[in-house]
């Protein structure tokens, strides 16, 4: 626990804007769309501990807003860390590439525009990854599907 | 960046001469299209296209109570389903802060390893098989029978087990579970001599694999690679050890580690995992206590309080982590599975560039490859 205090702290001085909370597993951090980059970029070149290792990036609909969560590994202590950052406008969700900081995002990336049409700025290669151009963006909350009608009970 | 990581940035030309390799070649084991620029037989560029088995399992997994997602978990990465399972389960049992009897623990970890052994088994069969050495096949396929031997008595399950729930095991396994287990190891320790002296060995085999398709340590961690693939590179990413979950706290065991990063050292890596497996195996097996208990007391529909939560599990090709967005209904509000497969497959253009087309079989081979869990 204590070494979560750390990095809480750590968080708080890298994003000062950001907001700083210590989730049930890992500390977590929300900064806004525009501040993304930059910490990310803090993050991954920092000194005490460098967060070089993209586990997860993905998205989530909250039907209000996207979110988009970053999970980072720092390969020298282990210690992980939640990077998020909220889109409230669905239909114009954007936010900068982080694939120039972790390669690996490049690909991810690719899947969260195809299955929750979020684009990413400044991306090489933003082309959709396992659906065909014309079809929706199937983990969108509001996403219907005229094809395969399958009503679930709730 | 650092400078020993290499970009995945692609120049076309309208001159490039474009094969497809697949969704239907041998090789690519499954359905895979590796889009394959050629000069002559060099490699200019891969762009691997994927897609053709997206099944939407993280759309499903919504409508889906956790009991219910544990069956889709199986068919993502099918060779280590019981890994797979585990993951979904510890997931809810931790939200829950369930214990699982100490039994259940070394049941688990015991399927764990065995499932580990058999994967490696018809990995290691399959990448002779790329390489044209066709009798690796048969004797890794017949090892792994003894294997499925196992699964089969213990839980009638033979490939997606779905053994593995919330709270426990489905049922008790078989009483003989212990010594099939005993048995197997003492008859696998004297055939693996017998894969070395056919494969590792073989100098057809060395020269085919050492130096192809190099990933130093900085381009594995940059890209995400886990598992084996990223073990040969020398990045230790082993979660049993780095987050261990289960009881794998309390066991012995060592990270295998090579550091060339070439396609030998992943197949390396694998033939001494399979040792560290039956060393793990053996020491469950002596620790593991009597009874007959399988399950901790669980509700029939698991409701997840409201939040997010994670959980990451060593598969046998890497890294598998769980994310679920809980909004305190019996269904996931959004349930994200990160495969190693997804992450280990996209090197394949930064090792496969400037090499010949047949090298490009040997490095798709060594980053053991299964394509259902890159589409999910």
């Amino acid at each position: 626990m204590e070494k979560n205090m750390d990095l809480t702290a750590l968080l708080a001085k890298i994003a000062p804007q950001g907001e700083v909370v210590q989730g049930n597993q890992f500390p977590e951090l929300t900064v806004s769309a525009e501040q993304l980059f930059e910490t990310a970029e803090k993050l991954k070149n920092c000194k005490e501990m460098p967060f070089d290792f993209l586990l997860d990036l993905t998205a989530v609909d909250f039907e209000t807003k996207f979110t988009v969560v970053y999970h980072l590994e720092s390969t020298k202590t282990h210690d992980v860390v939640v990077l998020r950052t909220d889109l409230p406008d669905r239909n114009h969700a954007e936010v900068e590439t982080v694939s120039g900081l972790w390669p690996a995002a490049e690909f991810m990336e690719r899947e969260v525009f195809d299955l929750f049409g979020i684009r990413f700025k400044n991306h090489h290669d933003l082309r959709r990854l396992f659906m065909e151009d014309d079809y929706g963006h199937p983990l969108r909350k509001d996403f219907k599907d005229d094809i395969n009608l399958i009503e679930y009970p709730n | 960046m650092s400078k020993d990581v290499v970009t995945n940035i692609i120049l076309r030309d309208d001159e490039d001469y474009i094969i497809n390799m697949g969704p239907q070649h041998p090789s690519t084991h499954g359905v895979l299209r590796l889009e394959v620029c050629l000069n002559g037989e060099t490699v200019k560029y891969v762009v691997p296209h994927i897609g053709y088995i997206h099944r939407g399992i993280e759309k499903m997994c919504e409508y889906d109570t956790y009991k219910q997602i544990i069956h889709l978990t199986d068919r993502m990465d099918y060779l280590s389903a019981h890994m797979n399972n585990e993951a979904v389960s510890l997931l809810v049992e931790n939200a829950l802060g369930i214990e699982v009897p100490e039994r259940v623990k070394y049941i688990r970890a015991a399927l764990n390893e065995l499932n580990r052994i058999a994967s490696h088994h018809l990995w290691w069969s399959a990448f002779g098989m790329d390489l044209g050495a066709l009798t690796t096949f048969f004797y890794g396929l017949r090892d792994r029978e003894k294997i499925l031997d196992i699964f089969d008595e213990s839980f009638g399950s033979r490939l997606l087990h779905s053994f593995v729930t919330p709270g426990g095991l489905m049922h008790d396994v078989h009483p003989n579970f212990r010594k099939n287990i005993m048995e197997f190891v003492k008859y696998f320790r004297k055939k693996l001599p017998e894969y070395k002296k056919l494969l590792t060995d073989n100098i057809i085999f060395q020269n085919r694999t050492k130096g192809i398709g190099v990933m130093t340590k900085e381009t594995a961690i940059a890209f995400g690679v886990t598992g084996p693939s990223g073990r040969g590179s020398g990045f230790s990413c082993d979660v049993r050890k780095i987050a261990p979950y289960g009881i794998y706290d309390q066991l012995e065991f060592n990270e295998v580690l090579y550091s060339n990063g070439d396609s030998f050292d992943r197949y390396m890596v694998r033939m001494d995992e399979m040792v560290e497996s039956m060393n793990l195996l053996e020491q469950i097996v002596d620790k593991m206590p009597e009874g007959t208990e399988f399950t901790a007391k669980m509700k029939p529909i698991v409701k997840l309080p409201e939040g997010e939560y994670f959980q990451r599990v060593e598969t046998a090709r890497g890294e598998l982590d769980v994310f679920v967005v809980s909004d305190g209904k019996k269904h996931p509000y959004r349930m994200r599975f990160r495969s190693p497969n997804f992450s280990n497959m996209f090197t394949l253009n930064i090792l496969g560039r400037g090499l010949k087309i047949a090298d490009l079989v040997a490095i798709s081979g060594s980053l053991d490859l299964v394509i259902p869990d890159i589409d999910r």
